[in-house]
């Protein structure tokens, strides 16, 4: 039973319309989270200066 | 009957059922209500810029990135919970949850989503002052406002307006890590200015607010008594809008620029107020919810114009 549970979930087609809509979601997802990452790395670099990277290992 | 046969026949079926979404990013950019943010944005730059300290671009950034994170999230918030009143009004109707392109819970977890990342990255990078007065923008508004009075009350949008307002004081936050009498100056004039906005658009769309069941001004007071309310709005707006200037806070130019604007806010209230009963196109109203936006505009305006003058002066530039 969940054996063919399984092959019907995976059998799900998208269509042509919810293909397109998924990649925009998910290229505006990584230019999100990419411009997270920016931020936070500059801003940490800012905040805590050159002092950050002379840490005791 | 094959396994082949079965997916093909139970496939057109269950599409619908398990919820794939045809929403695009441009649909999650709807709704954060980019209009609305636009002058979040402005208005919290001003508030940012108006503080007497040393201007850091860097951080500066990052807090009015967050500040309009943080107005975009509660702007997917109020999508999600007003979906069913959206699309009875013309104006809201092809919002992308009630126009059917996305799901209530997408908007309802990336509202949430966004409203942590904002808060958190304003509290863990700039202030926690800021951060905790952002947390508490997006709960007046998503909460108090939108779940609470707007269908509730006729003062909806007199108490909810408290939301809009709070920009500039997160962004004087920002920068200076306290609330002072100047931003609870700017907060007291975006707080008095939006019952006045909101009823002269009420005046002419109270049909679609009629149709939702929402507790508008005129709906409910009748139209007579909101084209008073919005005059006596309007003459207690005016004058705080010349109070950063009696201060001392601000220039005589500010001034000059405020008492303009306040004279022409209150000119356009005394036309709705008089409009005929009669009058369905309601120009005046039209005019007034119009000039209500140049009139925000143009004081924060003049009030940012101010403070550069004032900062280039202190640094020796003029």
């Amino acid at each position: 039973m969940s054996g063919e549970r399984n092959q019907f979930e995976e059998t799900v087609k998208l269509t042509d319309k919810q293909r397109k809509a998924r990649r925009s979601r998910s290229v505006a997802i990584a230019i999100g989270l990419a411009i997270l990452v920016v931020i936070f790395y500059v801003a940490t670099i800012a905040k805590f200066g050159p002092s950050l990277l002379s840490r005791p290992l | 009957m094959s396994m082949v046969e079965q997916t093909a026949t139970l496939v057109p079926e269950v599409g619908p059922e398990v919820g794939l979404s045809e929403a695009t990013a441009g649909d999650f950019i709807a709704l954060l209500k980019p209009r609305v943010m636009s002058l979040v944005v402005f208005t919290a730059f001003v508030g940012l810029m108006a503080a007497p300290v040393p201007f850091d671009p860097l951080f500066a950034a990052i807090a009015i990135l967050s500040i309009a994170i943080g107005a975009g999230a509660s702007g997917a918030l109020n999508m999600w919970y007003d979906a069913d009143i959206d699309r009875l009004m013309s104006r809201t109707a092809r919002r992308p949850v009630p126009a059917g392109r996305m799901l209530p819970g997408e908007a309802l977890g990336f509202g949430l989503v966004l409203s942590f990342l904002s808060v958190m990255t304003l509290g863990l990078l700039v202030n926690w002052l800021a951060g905790g007065l952002l947390a508490f923008t997006i709960f007046f508004y998503a909460v108090i406002y939108t779940m609470w009075l707007k269908r509730w009350t006729p003062q909806n949008i007199v108490i909810g307006g408290a939301a809009g307002a709070f920009p500039p004081v997160v962004g004087w936050a920002a920068a200076t890590g306290s609330v002072s009498l100047e931003s609870i100056i700017l907060f007291s004039i975006i707080f008095l200015w939006t019952p006045p906005h909101f009823w002269a658009l009420a005046l002419f769309k109270s049909g679609d607010y009629g149709r939702a069941g929402i507790p508008m001004m005129p709906n409910v007071a009748g139209e007579a008594s909101t084209r008073l309310q919005i005059f006596i709005y309007t003459l207690i707006v005016a004058p705080i809008g010349i109070l950063p200037w009696v201060l001392g806070y601000a220039s005589a130019g500010y001034g000059i620029v405020a008492t303009a604007l306040g004279a022409g806010f209150i000119y356009y209230a005394w036309g709705v107020f008089r409009m005929a009963p009669a009058d369905r196109v309601m120009l005046p109203a039209k005019r007034m919810f119009g000039f209500s936006l140049l009139y925000l505009f143009g004081i924060f305006a003049a009030y940012l114009a101010d403070s550069l003058v004032a900062r280039f002066l202190a640094a020796g530039i003029f």
